[in-house]
Formats: structure tokens, sequence, C-alpha cells
């Protein structure tokens, strides 16, 4: 539905160099980077806030490079909500329909419906100053919502909000997704990524360097740099099992019949477990210590690194572990050997998936 | 209570030196008006209010000021705009024409309006088929007034636009409005408070014009130039309480417009 074909602009010192991209109808595409790789402007590029230098931008075939901003279908969400100061929530909501001489009528059911959907039905005549971080991210969401964009760009949504709100509007989003909506969501949050996406664009230096599902990136980082960014060797797709009602207890990650024991306020679900390779410790006799997770498997792997060496051990399924050459050695470890590892259920981290 | 402990926590022997400095200056603004109003008596006050020949000068100066003013909000306004969102070659050299007639001696602006606007000019001898002249005529007045009234007018106006968040703007366009549709819901509003600010300024500049006005139209009198009329053959006296009147005059429209416009800031606010 979106075709992006080797987009690129100077902006100063900042460049943004043959970018190409896909997007189909309904997907939930997540651009992860760090800040000033050109996120943003990948975004105002997409609005037409931004004139490109060279490249195409194509909507259902449709070429809309060179399109009026205000002709574009295409609606984007600011990060800072960038609501209309001087107009009410209503007005604010409004405004993009009065734009289209929407009839009155046809203006407030669209407005009433929305309103109950997001749940700001009440602030409805308040003013934009009043409300709260989550509140002016669902009016702004709204505002652009009412006109039925075929697209839907959010830059960084959830970075400025209390953890309260942005469960609440992570939840909007992916019921957005599974009404059907297309959306863009830039981030530097990868779990933001992997709890939102379907796809995953990661961004370097401005121009994308890797693109795939949350497992493709996360197992198999292409680029160094994705692999430092990502941080995470160990991103394992299986099941949580939540503990019952009692907070100390753990929760259960199950992953091809291996019960991993996590601690996680999140709900029964499908999801991903992440763990950091440092955390996880290696021996060679299953010792006793006050980590929960103890399991035998073999070495399957080593690979060297800046960071140690990389020991991959199948446990039922890859894990791997960095630990330093002397370990190795002491440890006299070697391809094929049997080996107990163990970590902590507070190294464990669980994502939920949509 | 809280601000005075606030001023003793602070008490510097400094502040008290600057406010005795603060003390002249006020005094120095506030007794040469006070003196006029106490030795005007309210009955010559009342007799002035009563003269024909004054309320029409009060009437002409009042509605003089006001139409420049309005006229140029629409030619200016815009403009404004431009000038802080955009950058153009000789925008520098732009913005020190509009200054401009603050610093050009008022008489000479006179001159110089008389010059632009006199029978033998272009303009002179364009409308004179139409049977105006507009030496000693309203518009000639107005053209004065405007002539050195102007900049305030624009460059609140311009600083008014600058502190529109530009990401406002790019949001509507967005959300499919069109430029026009930008700048008259958005930009606008939000820069209201002070174009309006910038018209009472010019507006009140306008009516307190002596130099120039006195050179394009004696004739028909605005207020500044009765005053000056009657000072010049009557003395003092006969000068004061039409000062007095036109004075009082200024003051309550000025802060009347002053009030109204700090109530719209407090509903945007809310």
């Amino acid at each position: 539905m979106l075709h992006v074909d080797n987009l690129s602009v100077s902006l100063g010192d900042f460049k943004l160099s043959d970018l190409s991209m896909t997007v189909e109808e309904g997907e939930y595409i997540v651009v992860l980077g760090m800040s000033g790789v050109g996120k943003t402007v990948l975004l105002e590029l997409l609005s037409g806030l931004l004139k490109c230098d060279q490249g195409s931008i194509k909507l259902h075939g449709k070429d809309i490079t060179h399109s009026k901003i205000q002709s574009r279908p295409i609606r984007l969400v600011y990060q800072d909500q960038a609501l209309f100061p001087h107009l009410s929530v209503r007005k604010n909501l409004e405004y993009g329909l009065r734009c289209q001489h929407t009839p009155v009528s046809s203006m407030n059911r669209t407005l009433d419906a929305l309103s109950t959907q997001l749940k700001i039905d009440h602030l409805l005549d308040r003013a934009p100053a009043t409300l709260s971080g989550g509140e002016a991210q669902r009016v702004a969401l709204g505002r652009a919502l009412a006109t039925e964009p075929r697209l839907l760009l959010l830059d960084e949504p959830l970075s400025a909000l209390d953890p309260q709100s942005r469960a609440t509007i992570q939840m909007l989003l992916r019921n957005l997704h599974r009404g059907g909506q297309t959306i863009i969501h830039v981030t530097h949050d990868y779990e933001e990524a992997v709890s939102l996406a379907t796809r995953i664009v990661l961004m370097e230096n401005g121009t994308i360097v890797q693109t795939g599902t949350p497992n493709e990136i996360f197992r198999s980082p292409k680029t160094k740099f994705v692999a430092r960014f990502v941080g995470i060797r160990n991103f394992v797709a299986g099941e949580l099992i939540s503990a019952s009602d009692n907070l100390n207890e753990t929760a259960h990650f199950i992953k091809n019949g291996i019960q991993i024991a996590i601690m996680t306020e999140s709900g029964s679900g499908p999801g991903y477990l992440m763990l950091r390779s440092e955390d996880i410790t290696l021996s060679n006799k299953p010792d006793e210590t006050s980590a929960l997770n103890v399991f035998k498997g073999v070495i399957t792997d080593f690979i060297q690194t800046s960071a140690g060496v990389e020991v991959v051990i199948d446990i039922g399924f890859d894990l791997s572990a960095i630990i330093t050459q002397k370990s190795i050695q002491r440890l006299s470890l070697d391809i094929g050997k049997a080996i107990f590892i163990s970590f902590k259920a507070t190294a464990g981290r669980f994502i939920g998936e949509s | 209570m809280k601000n005075r402990s606030l001023l003793q926590n602070n008490f510097e022997p400094l502040h008290l030196v600057f406010m005795g400095l603060g003390g002249v200056v006020i005094l120095f603004i506030i007794a040469p008006l006070l003196g006029m109003f106490l030795k005007t008596s309210p009955y010559e006050i009342l007799e002035t209010a009563g003269d024909k020949e004054v309320i029409n000068s009060i009437w002409l100066t009042l509605w003089t000021a006001m139409a420049g003013a309005l006229f140029f909000a629409i030619v200016a306004v815009p403009f404004a705009y431009l000038l802080a969102r955009k950058e153009f070659p000789f925008k520098r050299l732009v913005s020190g024409i509009i200054d401009l007639p603050i610093v050009v001696p008022h008489s000479a602006a006179g001159i110089a309006i008389l010059g632009f606007i006199s029978r033998d000019s272009l303009l002179g001898q364009a409308v004179e088929p139409l049977g105006l002249n507009l030496v000693g005529s309203p518009i000639g007045i107005i053209a004065a007034m405007s002539f050195v009234s102007i900049p305030f007018l624009i460059n609140a106006a311009r600083d008014g636009f600058v502190a529109v968040p530009e990401r406002l703007e790019k949001a509507a366009l967005n959300l499919g409005a069109s430029p026009i549709r930008v700048f008259l819901t958005i930009s606008l509003p939000l820069a209201w408070r002070s174009i309006l600010s910038g018209l009472i300024l010019m507006w009140a500049r306008g009516m307190s014009e002596f130099g120039a006005v006195v050179i394009v139209a004696y004739h028909p009198m605005i207020s500044p130039i009765l005053i000056y009329e009657r000072f010049s053959s009557f003395g003092l006296k006969y000068a004061r309480p039409i000062s007095v009147l036109f004075l009082c005059v200024c003051l309550a429209i000025f802060i009347l417009l002053r009030l109204l416009s700090g109530r719209r800031e407090n509903v945007t606010r809310r």
C-alpha cells in the first residue's frame, strides 16, 4: 500500500539517504532507532511536511511525492500532541472534518463514536491545557483518526507518558491495529517495538539497516549496531503462565516444554522472554544457588565478541551467555560438552504480544 | 502577607535608592498631568464639553486614527505574518524600512506626506477627477497619522506570529487545512492578543500625532491641533480644559481596550 523508494534528503548536517520500504495494508510498523537517526524526518517526509531531494513515495499506487500536505490521506500524531491551545477538545477533534466540509450531522456521529472509543467523551468541552498527558495523547489520536486516514503516523506516542497512561494508550493502539488501521510508529524503545509491531524497521544514520518481525530482528540482528542496540541476544518466543494473585510468586514462561521462572506483572499469554547474556552463569555442577532457574544443556558454539566470548548452549532451545576467556579455560568448556546454566528469576524480562 | 515577608527578607539599602529614583520618574510623569487637572475647574471642563468645535475635533481624531489602524490592520497583518515566518532577500532592509517612521522627525514626515498627496503629485492628480483634494481632508489626516504609527502595529503583529509554534500550523496542514485556513483558524487567533495590542498602540499613537498632521491638514482640526491653536491664540488657560477633556477620552478608551484584551487572555488560559 505504501511504497517508499530511495528517499533522500539533506538537512544541514543530517542526511537521510536511499531509504526504501514497503508497508502493507493493516501492518503495524515500528521504526526503531536511537534519537537523531532520522525517524521523525521520515515521518515528516511521508506526511509532506518536509520535501525530499530525491526518491518517490507511492500510496495505493498513486505517486504522492509532490502532493500537497493537505491532500495526503496521512495523519501524523506529534510526540507533544500539538493540540490547538485556543480550541476546545471538541473543536480540536472536529478540525480535520471541518476542513473536509463534512456535514454537521455526520461530523457529530463520527465525534460520538470516536470519543466513546477513546474514552474522551467527558473531556469534549475542556481546553487542551487542562488535560493530563494521557488524555492529551488520546485527543491527539482522535483528532488524527477523525478523518479516517489511510495511514497513521505516530511520533514517539508513548515516551512522554506515565506508566499508567502508557499502558492505556498501548492497549488503544493495539485495538486500532486490530481494527485494520495501518500504522507507522516511531520509537527508541525496543519494548514498545516488540509489544506492538508486526514488523520492525531498524534505522541507523539516516537509513534503514534491517527490517523484519520482532523475532527476526532480535534473534538475528544483521549488524553489530543492531545487536548492540538491541542489547539482548536471548530473545525467546513462548507462552507465559502468570502466577496467581500472589505478587511474590514467580510466573512461568514456557518454551518447548521447558519452564522458566520469571518475575512479571503481565497476565498469561504469548510473548517474548528477554534475557541478557551477561546474566547467565555457567557451571560444571548443578550448584545450590539462590537462582531459581538451573538447566542442563550442551554447548553448541563459541563466538568471539568485544565484550567476551559468547557461548551458545542448547537447553531445548538456544541461549547465549557471555563469559571471559579465562572462565572458559577454568571450566574447560568445549563444543559438545554438557554444562549447567543458571540465572535468577528477576533476570528474565517478559514482553507480552498483542 | 507573603509579599511583606519577601520584602523584609530581601531588604537591600541599594534598592531603597533605586525606589527613590523611580519615584522621581513617576512624579515626573504624574505631576504635570495632575497639575493640569487641578488647575482646571469642573465648570471649565463642562463648558468645553459643550463646545461644538471641541467635540467635533475629538470625534475626528478618534475616528481618523481608528480608520488608519483598521485599514492597515488588513494590509499589514498578513505582511507581518510573512516577516515572522519566511526568509527572503533583503529582509533586514525591509525590517529597517518598517522602523523608519519612528526615526523620521514628524514634521519632516508631514512634509513628505504632503508632497505625496498634494495636487501636483501622482496620487493627487489621480483622485482629482473624482473631485477629491487629499490635502486638508480626513484622508490626508489618516495618511499622516498612519505614517508615523504603522511600525507599532507591524512589529507587534510580527512578534505575535513569531510566538505561534510553527508545529501547530504544520499539524493543521496535516489535518487537511489549506494555507489560508491555517492562517485564519490557527495563526491569527493565536497571535490575536499581540495584534490587538499593536492596534491599540497604533491607534493611540495616531491620535496623539501633531507634527505630521499639522502640515498635511490644519483644517479640519484634530484635537492636538485645536489645543495648539487655542494656546497660541488665547493662551494657556484656554488650552487647558480641552487638553484635559481629550486626555480623559483617550485614557478611558485606552483603559477599556486594555481591560477587554486582558479578559480575552483569561478566557484562552482557562
